[in-house]
Formats: C-alpha cells, sequence, structure tokens
C-alpha cells in the first residue's frame, strides 16, 4: 500500500471505531446532564444492535442497501429506547441505585440476545449473520474530491454522516433551545428547576431515552462495519464511551475529538498489521489490544483532577427533600 | 417465644432477606415467563430443572455447586466489601485473572516449594489481585478518577497481559488453554472426593470441589470480623458513609481508599487461585478475549446477599447452585443462557429493593391496624 494509500485507509477504519464512540457518548451526555448516570449504554448497545442486525438478517431477501440500513437504524434506536425504560424507571421513579440498575441492564443484554439468538435461529448459534450490502465505494461527485475525497467520501457508511448529523443536532439542542436548558437545570440542581415549574421526572425521562436511542444506534453502527456477524457483544464499548464522556468533559465538541483520539488508539490496535512501521517494531498483538485502555486510563488520569461531572448526577430526585 | 418472632420479622435484616427473596421469586417467575414463551411444552419442566439445580447430577452435583460458588464468593465479598467502603469495585474480573494467572504459574513452575507450593501459589494469587486494584485505588484517592472507569480499563488490560503471559510462560497450544498445575500445587480435598462422589460400579465420577470451600468461607468470617468487630473496619465503613466528615474526624480518607480497594482486589485475586489450582479435572483459563465471568457474577452474588459477608456465601451458593441447574436444562430445547437473563432479573428487581421494602411496611402497616381495629372489636365485646 502506498502512503497515501495507508493514511485514508487508515483515517477511514477510524471513523468506522469513532463514530459509534461518538454517538453513544452523546447519548450518555443527555442521560447525565440530565442527572441519570447510565452506566449501562454497552449493554443498550448490544440490544440496539442485536435488533438491528436481527431486522437486517430477516429482511435482507427482500430490500438490501441504504434502505434496508435506515430501517434497522430505526429499529435499533426504538429497541435501545424501549431497554431503556427500565433503566429510567428504577433511576427515576424507584430512586434505587443507579450504577446497579445499570449493571443488572448490562448483564442482561447479552444473555438475552444470546438465548434469543439461539432460540429463533434454526442452527441454534449464538451469531446473528448479515450480509454487508450498505459500504458506499465512492459518493457521487463528492468522493472525486482530491485529499478530501478519499478520506470522507470513499469508502464509507452513511451512519458516518449520520453520526456527525446528530453531534451537531445535539450541540444545538443542549445550549440553543429550552429543552438543553431544561435539561441541563435538571442535571445541575433538579430543585431549582422544579421550583420554576419544570417537570423534572420528564426531562430526566426524556435525557435516558434519549440516551437509549443513541446508545442503540451506536450499537448497530459499531457492528456493521467491522463484521459481519453479531456475537452478543460490542467489545466493551458502551464503557468506552462513558471513559470518552468524561475525557469529553460533558460537552458536544469536547466528545468529538475524545472519540476521534479513541477511535485511532482503537484503530491501530486493530490494523498495525498493515503499517510496515509498527510491523517492524516486533511489539507484541497483545500490547497493540491493551493500548486503548492503556491510553484511556493515562488520560484520565491527566484530565480527572478538576473534572466536574454535572453536580446532581446521579442522586435520584425526590420532590420531598431539600 | 412470639415475642422474639416479631422483634425478628421486624428486625431491618429480616427485611432485607424479603426484599432478596422477593426478589429472587420475581426473577424465578420472569424466567419461566421466558420458558414459556420460548417453548410452552417444556416450560414446566424446564423450571423444575432450574429449581432441581445442582441436585439433579448427585453427590457430585453437590459437590459441583460448592466447587462452583468457592470463586464467587471470594469475588462477591471483593465487590461487597468495597461497597460498604462505598466504592463500586467493578474490576473483579480483571483482579480475578491476574490472580488465576500467578497462581497458575506458581503451581506450574515452582515445584521446588514441596508441600507448601499450593500455599504460595494462593499467597500470589492474593498479592497479584491486590496490586490489580492498587491502581484504581491511588487513581481514584489523588486523581479523583471514578473508580468504576478505571476499574473496566484495568480488567481488559489484565486479560489481555494474562492471555499473553500465559502464551509465553504456561501455555498448553492443544487445547488453547493453561497447563495443569503440579499435584503439590493443588488445592488439598480434605476428604470432599470421598463424599462428593457418584459411584457407578468400578467407576469414581468425583466432583472438582476442594479444600478452597472452606478457605473461602473463612474468608468471608474475616471479613465479617474485619467490618464489624475492629476499628479499622469502622473506619473504612465511616469512609463509605461520608468521606468528608470522616476526614473531619480524623481518618485519613485517602490512604482508607486505596486500602480498601487492595484488600477488595486481594479478595478477587484468592478466588482465582481458588478456582484454578485444582488438578487436572478442574478448570483452566482458556485463550479467549473475554472477560471472567466469575468477577461480574460476584456483582450479582454480592448485591443478592446485601453486601453482608454471611448473606454472600448464601447468595454465592444459590447462583452456582442455579447456574448448574442451567447446565442440565439442555436436555430439553433450552439454552442455558436463560439463566444469565434470570439473574440479572434479580439484580434488577434488587435494585428496585425500596419499592419491595415498601410493599412489605405497608403491608405490616395494615396488619397492626387490623389488629388494632380487632383489639378495639374485642375490647368493646367484652364491655357488653
Amino acid at each position: 500500500m502506498t502512503v497515501s494509500g495507508i493514511i485514508s485507509f487508515l483515517f477511514q477504519q477510524t471513523m468506522f471505531f469513532s463514530i459509534p464512540l461518538l454517538i453513544v457518548a452523546l447519548g450518555g451526555m443527555f442521560s447525565e446532564r440530565s442527572g441519570v448516570v447510565n452506566i449501562a449504554l454497552d449493554g443498550i448497545m448490544i440490544i440496539g444492535a442485536f435488533a438491528g442486525i436481527l431486522f437486517i438478517n430477516f429482511m435482507q431477501d427482500k430490500m438490501s442497501g441504504q434502505l434496508l440500513l435506515l430501517l434497522a437504524i430505526l429499529v435499533s434506536m426504538a429497541s435501545g429506547m424501549i431497554f431503556s425504560l427500565l433503566h429510567a424507571f428504577a433511576a427515576i421513579n424507584m430512586r434505587s441505585d443507579q450504577t446497579i440498575s445499570g449493571t443488572a441492564l448490562n448483564m442482561f443484554a447479552p444473555a438475552f440476545a444470546i438465548y434469543t439468538a439461539r432460540m429463533i435461529q434454526s442452527n441454534g448459534v449464538q451469531q446473528v449473520e448479515f450480509l454487508n450490502t450498505f459500504r458506499i465505494a465512492s459518493v457521487p461527485v463528492l468522493g472525486d474530491i482530491p485529499v478530501i475525497g478519499p478520506l470522507l467520501f470513499q469508502n464509507c457508511y452513511i451512519t458516518t454522516y449520520i453520526g456527525f448529523a446528530i453531534l451537531i443536532v445535539s450541540a444545538i439542542v443542549l445550549y440553543k433551545t429550552k429543552f438543553g436548558l431544561r435539561l441541563r437545570a435538571c442535571g445541575e440542581h433538579p430543585q431549582a428547576a422544579d421550583s420554576v415549574g419544570v417537570n423534572v421526572y420528564k426531562i430526566r425521562y426524556a435525557g435516558v431515552m434519549l440516551s437509549g436511542a443513541l446508545a442503540g444506534l451506536g450499537g448497530l453502527v459499531y457492528v456493521i462495519p467491522t463484521s459481519t456477524n453479531f456475537n452478543a457483544t460490542v467489545a466493551g464499548y458502551g464503557f468506552l464511551a462513558i471513559a470518552v464522556l468524561i475525557f469529553g468533559q460533558w460537552k458536544p465538541m469536547r466528545i468529538l475529538f475524545a472519540s476521534l483520539f479513541f477511535g485511532f488508539m482503537k484503530t491501530i490496535a486493530a490494523t498495525y498489521t498493515v503499517i510496515p512501521f509498527l510491523v517492524n517494531l516486533g511489539i507484541d498483538t497483545y500490547f497493540f489490544k491493551m493500548m486503548p485502555f492503556v491510553a484511556t486510563l493515562l488520560v484520565l488520569a491527566i484530565s480527572s483532577k478538576n473534572s466536574q461531572a454535572p453536580r446532581a448526577s446521579g442522586q435520584p430526585y425526590d420532590k420531598g427533600s431539600r | 417465644m412470639k415475642k422474639k418472632l416479631v422483634s425478628l420479622i421486624d428486625s431491618p435484616g429480616f427485611l432485607s432477606a424479603m426484599s432478596s427473596i422477593s426478589a429472587i421469586v420475581l426473577g424465578l417467575l420472569f424466567g419461566f415467563l421466558i420458558l414459556l414463551i420460548s417453548n410452552p411444552g417444556q416450560a414446566v419442566q424446564g423450571l423444575g430443572i432450574i429449581l432441581q439445580g445442582g441436585f439433579s447430577g448427585g453427590a457430585k452435583g453437590i459437590g459441583q455447586v460448592l466447587y462452583l460458588a468457592t470463586p464467587i464468593i471470594m469475588t462477591g465479598l471483593a465487590v461487597g466489601f468495597a461497597f460498604k467502603t462505598g466504592l463500586f469495585n467493578i474490576g473483579t474480573p480483571g483482579q480475578f485473572i491476574v490472580g488465576a494467572y500467578v497462581a497458575i504459574y506458581i503451581g506450574v513452575k515452582w515445584t521446588f516449594l514441596g508441600g507448601v507450593q499450593w500455599i504460595v501459589a494462593l499467597l500470589g494469587a492474593t498479592v497479584a489481585g491486590g496490586l490489580w486494584a492498587l491502581i484504581p485505588g491511588i487513581l481514584k484517592a489523588y486523581l479523583n478518577v471514578h473508580e468504576v472507569i478505571a476499574s473496566i480499563m484495568m480488567n481488559y488490560i489484565g486479560m489481555y497481559t494474562v492471555n499473553m503471559l500465559i502464551k509465553r510462560t504456561v501455555y498448553n497450544s492443544l487445547k488453547n488453554q493453561s497447563m495443569n498445575v503440579a499435584a503439590t500445587a493443588e488445592i488439598p480435598r480434605f476428604g470432599m472426593d470421598k463424599v462428593f462422589v457418584n459411584v457407578k460400579g468400578n467407576l469414581m465420577d468425583t466432583s472438582t470441589v476442594n479444600g478452597g470451600f472452606f478457605i473461602a468461607i473463612a474468608a468471608a468470617v474475616v471479613i465479617y470480623i474485619l467490618l464489624n468487630k475492629t476499628k479499622f473496619g469502622y473506619e473504612l465503613k465511616a469512609c463509605g458513609a461520608n468521606r468528608f466528615a470522616s476526614r473531619y474526624a480524623g481518618i485519613n480518607e485517602k490512604r482508607t481508599i486505596v486500602l480498601s480497594m487492595v484488600i477488595s482486589g486481594m479478595l478477587a485475586g484468592l478466588g482465582g487461585g481458588l478456582l484454578y489450582l485444582s488438578g487436572a479435572n478442574g478448570r483452566h483459563i482458556s485463550v479467549i478475549d473475554v472477560l471472567a465471568e466469575e468477577g461480574f457474577n460476584g456483582i450479582s452474588v454480592a448485591l443478592l446477599g446485601l453486601n453482608n459477608p454471611i448473606g454472600i456465601v448464601f447468595s454465592a451458593l444459590f447462583i452456582a447452585y442455579i447456574t448448574l441447574g442451567g447446565n442440565y436444562l439442555q436436555r430439553l430445547a433450552f439454552m442455558p443462557e436463560v439463566i444469565n437473563i434470570i439473574i440479572a432479573v434479580i439484580i434488577y428487581f434488587a435494585a428496585l429493593s425500596l419499592v419491595v421494602r415498601q410493599v412489605i411496611m405497608y403491608l405490616r402497616r395494615r396488619r397492626e391496624q387490623r389488629a388494632a381495629v380487632k383489639a378495639a372489636a374485642s375490647e368493646g365485646g367484652a364491655q357488653e
């Protein structure tokens, strides 16, 4: 491969790993800024990916390409949102420990995906296969632009553009709308928000459901470009997304850079064998696999000292308390 | 006698136990529902197999319950202990597997130790688990990194490190797993192989259970004493209840956070040693990129046991029991993963324990009101 070929290959791969992180971390942002810690992102990703891939698996005889992908995206978002309601109910209505209910969802999701896949597929295996008819070799016109074309508009998926669209919409919603202001108020000081007539429970439900929809979508977006089957796991991506959220300081633009950073790390880990320079170093493959996680730890160690989570994040809101 | 019973029922411990038990019942009901949806004809039979659990396997089955319970008692203690001190140690999969690797390494290589090899291997496992938890502990105490995120990262780093080290040092390439440990590194059976065995003619189908179970019970007792009977334990719990108040009271809260993470990690690491030092028939570490499930099961065990060391022993036995029942489920057209679904649902309902407790309180209030009405009525009757 030529140098420019390697660069555009790495760039495309980085997108495949970064975009799901970006989408899921933005989801986590909506939940945390409304005041609910959502450690269940990993489980919700699994449910979203499972539902979406299963949908593709069933429908791919009848349709293919971008229409099928768009429908699968809707299925993933809806299933993620419904699944997240369980967390919302426990965290908001029942005021239960949010870490525990999130952990329960994380445990439920892979078991459910494996059980259902094995029960309903005639071959009885847990992997759900799908045909990848979604890759765009080159976007018309845009793909022919020099430099930018190969980087952004060749060998890509519409999910990349959906991810960036979600980023922009999220930033606008969070900072420029009434809903965003109320959401942030509920995460910082729910009593104050309540005193001016904001329904804290409703806003928090909205925050958790948004995180569910985005995490469900993120699960599908993670699986599609990197595999040809879904094996009841998203490789800890939901947890990485939480790290991205913290590293990104709960702010959309910083989350973008954090997810690009981790996506790049992950890309190196997954593709170092095609980069002659890295292969020549003769480092054990396991070191490359570890690298994204080591980098996360180092980055968190450096950046967490003064990090400020939304003040009321993780605390159940009780109307009666002062 | 009746007074004693009433005070028992009114005690908070009883209420907590009731909320765990009702979570279990709801979880089993949900599991039954899933069986019913997926295969109505065999659902009742399936539930029967789950409830029969380890007993389906005769004496060996009971031994296997104890063997499976041993590591999750330890990871459950690790999670529960950390919870008591206000930390959520979700890093038990990493600490567990690192401990397991060190135990296996010593168990395979250090044969010069002779009869004490298994003891040294267990000590090594304990130290390794503690060191693995030291990093998130320090990050939490001094650099404000949330222990959940740091622990999760350490889980993946631990898994990859162990896989790499196994391939380099104690690798059985035929089976893609770790090698058998030396005979002197196996934990002594203490006669349990004589009890938990199915005899079929000349065939002795022996359970893999060994003295590790007693070590786990001993660890539970030690943790119970540490938490409830010592000054150090009191400081740990005070820190968990309110970090700032403890600092005001003169407790070095940073040191306490680090220490409680390390102790928690040591428990999980020892659990790794206890599971894998068990001879050729016992478990081996498979070199696959999957986090150790015993670690995550520790979370369920701790939550179900309400973080109480004694409760943890019982909840570990319960989870091992139905997990084994799940394996027997494959005789019917069911997949054993339904057990993991049931456990997850149990944890979810345990998280909702508030509502369960409220229901119990409500029922109790109603009972008291009824009793009061009855008393008033009978009093009225007496006056007539």
